[in-house]
């Protein structure tokens, strides 16, 4: 990952980099300014064209560890994958973690992000005890449920946009291991899923499921559902497989109908898509892909888009928007590779704009061809709209002012609590704002 | 567990090594200048399972308080098992050109300490027959260049200097560790264009932890420098001259 670019590697912005060292430093005098993390995010929440992107990853100091109570506290550049390494061995995970361990401390409360465990556990700023915010006049902002109420609340999901978060203090849970025991099986209906997801969200920490969208209408919908919990399981050993990297950008994506469609008939089909007794340990369950280094090049040198969207409604509400979609799709024969489809949880979101909210939430990724994909995210959007629904900023460079605004009602409370040198290629985007 | 002194420690790389002693369960002595951030660093430490870390402030050039420190970091660890010395400074070469105050500052600073903590660390090494002098040099000294001779000339002051102080101290028992990194992508240069000679501070600390426990003479890291300074060696001064470098 370059500095300065995002994951979807669409669009390229030109800004001005200047790096963050430590907590201690005051923020450099370089307006418009936005925090970049480890520019995970797939759009344009982490850009500033024109402008200046503050690189936090230098601040990747650990405070303070409770084993006793599982409280962590850091700078707001370490990674997930660096508190994993530190308190797996002593009985700790974070809460919450979203589909890769390569994402700040930082990135993961601006983003309010979500994991396989949503239903249980909420969105990662339930877990939050504490944040301080630094503002470009200098002042320090000590963030809590109880203090500075709606501070905490504009800058959990707040996409940067009110400050530079300098330190965290995080409620980790215990667990019994590094292993996560469940099942794996076929679904061949999106009601199916619905009953498997309705079924196991009791009894299991992360439920997920993985849809084939490049199926025909006969098969649409099939998918394979995995759950599981953590568990201990003396003997086993972790996986050794080496970490490699995707060595250079392949001038024409690989990436195609054809290649979607034949592989996830392959996926779906293999012989451990079902598996009644799945022993995963927890690297390949909740971080599959980040044994790849810069798997994002894959999809050659003009980038792709994920669409993530969540839908709201009764389970048969959500049914027909979802089969509309994947109708949609399988008509552009765009098809994704990746499709992820979950349900959440009841649990509201502290943020004013925060993505998750009771729903499934189906996630895709399309190589960008130009017109013909915008216009089918855009159709996407427009099921989205019709039901309700909304799309995560995080995962966006293309969504319409109108529908962001309409996904994200509270937006204009948010403005009051955006530093006045701070903003965003995503912000100025969506509301059509110059600053 | 082994006892260390660091100097230069809020330096990326030197935090980066520090970083892989401590989860490892070593007592870490750290000398910086700035306290807030060194206190940081000796926090961070702990978290990553340092048996201690203490920090202590001090600046490079104030050379005469260096047996007050050392005195310290003796009494507070119980010892000193190896010292890493990696402070310094990026000398701003056309700055130093016109300045002499500037230009005697940075030598202090990259060659004089050095020289003078390696010194004083020798004497209390040799008189305990064990331990590691590892020493952040840089491929810089191994050939003046017009871009940045006056770091290159105090760089290759230290690497002269700990090559002799090697072979006085072999056969009792102690190792000195000549270290010389290339480019290396530490926070001062988060902001430059990347190539492929570059390097992260955490694949430069691991080679250094690991040469530091085999007491290694000489390392090039990446190991790929060592060729590229061969072949900038081997060039004939009277071609070597007239190049831009």
């Amino acid at each position: 990952m370059a500095a300065g670019s995002s994951w979807g590697r669409w669009p390229r912005h030109e800004q001005r980099l200047i790096a963050l060292n430590d907590r201690f430093e005051r923020l450099p005098d370089a307006a418009p300014m936005l925090p970049f993390g480890n520019g995970r995010s797939y759009g344009d929440v982490c850009l500033n064209n024109g402008g200046t992107l503050l690189l936090t990853r230098g601040m990747d100091r650990f405070i303070s560890f409770d084993p006793a109570s599982g409280i962590l506290e850091c700078e707001a550049g370490v990674l997930l994958s660096q508190i994993i390494e530190l308190t797996l061995p002593q009985g700790w995970f974070p809460p919450v973690t979203p589909g890769t361990a390569l994402v700040t401390v930082g990135g993961a409360i601006a983003n309010d992000v979500h994991g396989k465990n949503h239903h249980r556990a909420g969105s990662f700023g339930h877990h939050v005890i504490e944040f301080e915010l630094l503002r470009s006049n200098g002042e320090i902002l000590r963030c809590r449920p109880d203090l500075n109420r709606e501070w905490f609340c504009a800058t959990i999901g707040g996409l940067g946009l009110t400050g530079l978060i300098r330190t965290a203090r995080l409620q980790m849970r215990r667990i019994p291991g590094p292993w996560i025991a469940g099942d794996s099986q076929r679904f061949t209906s999106l009601s199916e899923f619905f009953a498997l997801a309705a079924d196991s969200d009791a009894d299991y920490e992360y439920t997920v499921a993985w849809l084939d969208c490049a199926s025909s209408s006969r098969s649409l919908g099939r998918g394979i559902f995995m759950r599981g919990n953590h568990v201990d399981r003396d003997g086993a050993t972790a996986p050794t497989a080496r970490p490699w990297t995707m060595p250079f950008t392949p001038p024409v994506s690989p990436i195609n109908g054809l290649s979607v469609r034949l592989f996830n008939a392959l996926y779906y089909h293999r012989p451990s898509a079902r598996a009644p007794a799945a022993l995963w340990h927890n690297r390949p369950f909740l971080f599959p892909l980040d044994n790849v280094q810069n798997w994002n090049r894959i999809y050659g040198p003009r980038g792709f888009f994920q669409y993530q969207c969540v839908l709201p409604g009764t389970a048969a509400v959500q049914i027909a928007a979802l089969q509309e979609m994947l109708l949609r799709i399988s008509a552009s024969r765009l098809g994704s590779f990746l499709v992820v489809l979950k349900e959440f949880g009841e649990l509201s979101s502290l943020g004013l704009l925060s993505f998750p909210r009771p729903g499934a939430t189906l996630a895709l990724d399309f190589p960008n061809r130009g017109a013909p994909t915008l216009r089918l995210l855009e159709d996407l959007d427009a099921i989205t709209r019709a039901a309700g629904g909304a799309v995560y900023p995080a995962k966006d460079a293309r969504m319409s002012g109108v529908s962001f605004r309409q996904y994200f009602p509270r937006w204009q409370q948010l403005r009051e609590f955006i530093d006045p040198k701070f903003s965003s290629s995503f912000w100025r985007r969506v509301t059509g704002s110059t600053t | 567990m082994k006892r260390i002194l660091i100097m230069g420690a809020t330096s990326a790389i030197a935090e980066a090594a520090a970083r892989r002693f401590a989860s490892r369960g070593d007592s870490l002595f750290l000398v910086g200048r700035n306290a807030q951030r060194l206190q940081a660093v000796a926090d961070d430490l702990m978290v990553r399972g340092a048996h201690a870390a203490y920090a202590y402030v001090l600046d490079a050039r104030d050379i005469e308080r260096y047996p007050i420190m050392l005195d310290a970091a003796a009494e507070r660890m119980g010892g000193i098992d190896a010292a890493l010395i990696a402070h310094g400074t990026l000398s701003d070469q056309f700055a130093c050109q016109s300045s002499i105050e500037q230009l005697l500052q940075e030598f202090t600073t990259n060659a004089l300490s050095y020289i003078a903590l390696c010194t004083q660390l020798a004497n209390r090494f040799e008189a305990q027959n064990q331990g590691v002098i590892a020493v952040i040099s840089s491929v810089a000294g191994d050939r003046g260049r017009q871009s940045n001779y006056v770091y290159g000339a105090a760089k290759a002051a230290v690497t002269s200097f700990t090559s002799g102080l090697r072979q006085r101290l072999y056969s009792k028992g102690v190792r000195v560790v000549t270290i010389k990194p290339g480019f290396v992508d530490t926070p001062m240069t988060a902001a430059f264009k990347k190539g492929a000679l570059w390097a992260s501070p955490e694949a430069v600390a691991t080679s250094i932890v690991r040469a530091i426990d085999r007491g290694t003479p000489v390392i090039y890291t990446p190991g790929f420098w060592r060729a590229i300074m061969w072949i900038i060696r081997t060039i004939p001064e009277h071609v070597f001259r007239r190049l831009k470098l």
